[in-house]
């Protein structure tokens, strides 16, 4: 299809037909593209839509009540969203208090303290972590951990700790600070409760909040650390006061991060909460959360309970969401902060 | 002078010493929870945990469960790839240092961490209710919903994993192109995804790992099927369901039964995250 002499004029109209075409093509397929992109923005709207679609009519029956309700009453069509907004704040707050400290020292070990050989084995090995599925984690928390929490380590904490010993006489510790006897007060023979669904959480958040941690600290300026150390600081005050503040808004953006997944965890927490809808003081109690709440009843609900059920996880969206948000934000401050 | 400096070194040793333990305790869980799962997984395991169905019950098998895991990733990847990679292009490409680039890239990072069972919740919303609705109660949950409420899942680990790659590939590339008067689609699609393929591979592999574990959002969309089902119209009941649901069986055969089909998820995934490395660091050498 070579060009032959004679044929300029024509194959002008072809060079244009060819490059409108071109053009059109362009349009489409970058339309096609952001059509595509836009999907992630529908699909963040379109799962708070739903839910709130779906709750209207619990929000609409009980309005602000809902929020503050402990009822949750099937038989007599009741519903209130305090259990298990508690149960999903309690075990993620109790997560965070472990996470935070054991993510801390291992990004804290593998990028200051261990040999550069064991760093990268080391690493992957918690990576790994992230990578099990929660289900596993579940399981896992079922059969071994809570009965050996059940066997070992609860008796000593309702003895020690707790309001209701096995032999009735009070420890020291709970005569002489306020509330910890509630808190770890219990007679409910199992594992299952509040505070281990808490440690099974932090095990799964580890290896988010410490891979976020490593990674930040990385980017703190070598110059920077070397003149501490310069100064004659240890490893533990150029951490402490060198990389910690140069990093802080990106840490607390990793520990929101952790935060954002326990909140919104389903499986792993669903076998070892112990599925009862009552509030208790007692971390050793057992009690729910908002997608333990979803996972179990969804499927039998109907109506009411159904509604309640979706307004649950509405609220559970709209949190995580804002907690996300921040972590993203404050992880961001650090990338403009490089940029610089 | 020197109770200064011993307390300094003191608080130093202290440190870095909790600092290991912390380390420990994780490798410790993680060392844990693989040996449990491997111990009790592989006692579990036998023929026909391959070759029965779960309507057997205590004598059966997981392989509807097994297949209908196949089929609903399937449909989550096939769904979720081509939308998450052009998704990922627009971003680099199109809408790099754009505000609504920006906004979507922000939310893509959200939408990866949101709670899976509200995006279960959500697919049961636009997909099994209408379909209940049209075909009047004959077709509730199903393979397909369940595939769909994954390719959500799926679709932030593409689409982030696309656009990083994308944005490795070195812009001498897309000069030479363009400068060829190759339009920008073209370049696109036949240069630019083909460079960064190995990259893109990789978060489809890291996609389907994720996915594979899923429990909560299938909990609506697949709901569950006791006997072989292939057509993805009708419910179908996958390995973490199946988990899920025998874990919470008061019997012992249920029980090892849960723990073969935790093993065979657990191996699948760690297998997934090592291929997906390995597709990543041949590419490296490669390129040097």
């Amino acid at each position: 299809m070579s060009a032959q002499p004679g044929t300029i004029a024509s194959s002008a109209i072809i060079q244009e037909q060819r490059s409108r075409r071109d053009a059109l093509d362009e349009r489409l397929f970058r339309w096609l593209l952001m059509g595509c992109a836009l999907l992630v923005l529908a699909s963040l709207l379109g799962a708070a839509g739903a839910t709130l679609w779906g709750g209207r009519e619990a929000f609409a029956k009980f309005g602000w009540h809902f929020l503050v309700s402990t009822a949750w009453d099937p038989g007599n069509d009741v519903y209130g969203a305090l259990v298990p907004v508690y149960g999903t704040i309690a075990t993620s707050l109790i997560a965070l208090l472990i996470a935070v400290p054991v993510s801390f020292g291992i990004a804290l070990y593998l990028s200051e303290v261990a040999p550069p050989w064991l760093r990268t084995p080391v690493s992957s090995a918690i990576e790994l972590l992230a990578g099990i599925p929660s289900i596993i984690y579940g399981m896992w928390g079922l059969f071994i951990f809570a009965p050996f929490f059940a066997d070992h380590i609860k008796p000593w904490l309702t003895n020690n700790l707790g309001d209701k010993p096995d032999d009735g006489k009070l420890s020291w510790v709970v005569q002489h600070v306020p509330f910890i006897g509630k808190l770890f007060g219990s007679d409910y023979p199992f594992g299952a409760s509040i505070l281990v669904a808490g440690i099974v959480l932090a095990i799964m958040i580890i290896p988010f909040i410490s891979s976020v941690m490593r990674e930040v600290f990385q980017t703190v300026p070598t110059r920077l650390k070397e003149s501490a150390y310069a100064l004659g600081s240890s490893t533990w005050e150029v951490s402490w006061d060198i990389v910690l503040p140069y990093t802080r808004s990106a840490v607390i953006g990793g520990i929101f991060l952790g935060l954002g997944r326990a909140l919104g965890e389903t499986m792993a927490v669903t076998f070892v909460l112990g599925n009862a809808m009552t509030l208790s003081a007692s971390l050793l109690d057992p009690g729910t959360s908002i997608a333990a709440t979803i996972a179990n009843q969804f499927s039998e609900a109907s109506g009411l309970q159904k509604s309640s059920l979706m307004a649950l996880a509405f609220l559970l969206f709209v949190v995580t969401f804002i907690v996300l948000l921040i972590a993203r934000l404050m992880l961001r401050q650090l990338k403009l902060k490089e940029g610089r | 002078m020197s109770s200064l400096y011993l307390r300094r070194r003191i608080t130093n040793w202290v440190a870095m010493g909790l600092s290991m333990l912390a380390t420990l305790v994780g490798l410790a869980f993680l060392a844990w929870i693989l040996w449990e799962t491997l111990r009790q997984g592989i006692a579990a395991l036998n023929f026909s945990l391959f070759t029965k169905i779960t309507a057997n019950g205590a004598d059966g098998g997981l392989a509807n469960a097994m297949v209908g895991s196949l089929v609903i990733n399937f449909i989550g990847i096939a769904v979720a790839t081509p939308i998450g990679v052009l998704a990922g292009a627009w971003l680099a490409e199109y809408a790099n240092r754009t505000k609504l680039g920006e906004s979507i890239r922000f939310l893509n990072d959200i939408l990866l961490s949101a709670p899976s069972i509200v995006i279960g919740l959500f697919v049961y919303t636009i997909v099994v209710l209408p379909t209940t609705a049209l075909t009047h109660g004959s077709t509730t949950f199903s393979g397909f919903a369940g595939g769909i409420a994954l390719a959500l899942i799926a679709l932030p680990v593409i689409v982030r994993t696309t656009d990083e790659m994308l944005r490795l590939v070195p812009s001498t590339l897309r000069e030479a192109a363009l400068s060829l008067g190759v339009p920008q689609w073209k370049l696109t699609v036949q240069i630019l995804i083909r460079a960064a393929r190995s990259g893109i591979i990789t978060g489809v592999l890291l996609a389907l790992a994720r996915i594979s574990g899923e429990t909560a959002p299938l909990l609506f969309t697949a709901f569950g099927n006791n006997y072989m089902a292939i057509n993805p119209i009708d419910k179908m009941s996958s390995l973490p369901q199946i988990i899920y649901q025998y874990a919470n069986d008061p019997g012992d055969a249920m029980h090892s039964m849960a723990w073969a089909g935790a093993f065979v998820v657990t191996m699948f995934v760690l297998l997934l995250s090592l291929a997906s490395r390995l597709v990543l660091s041949r590419n490296k050498v490669s390129h040097e």
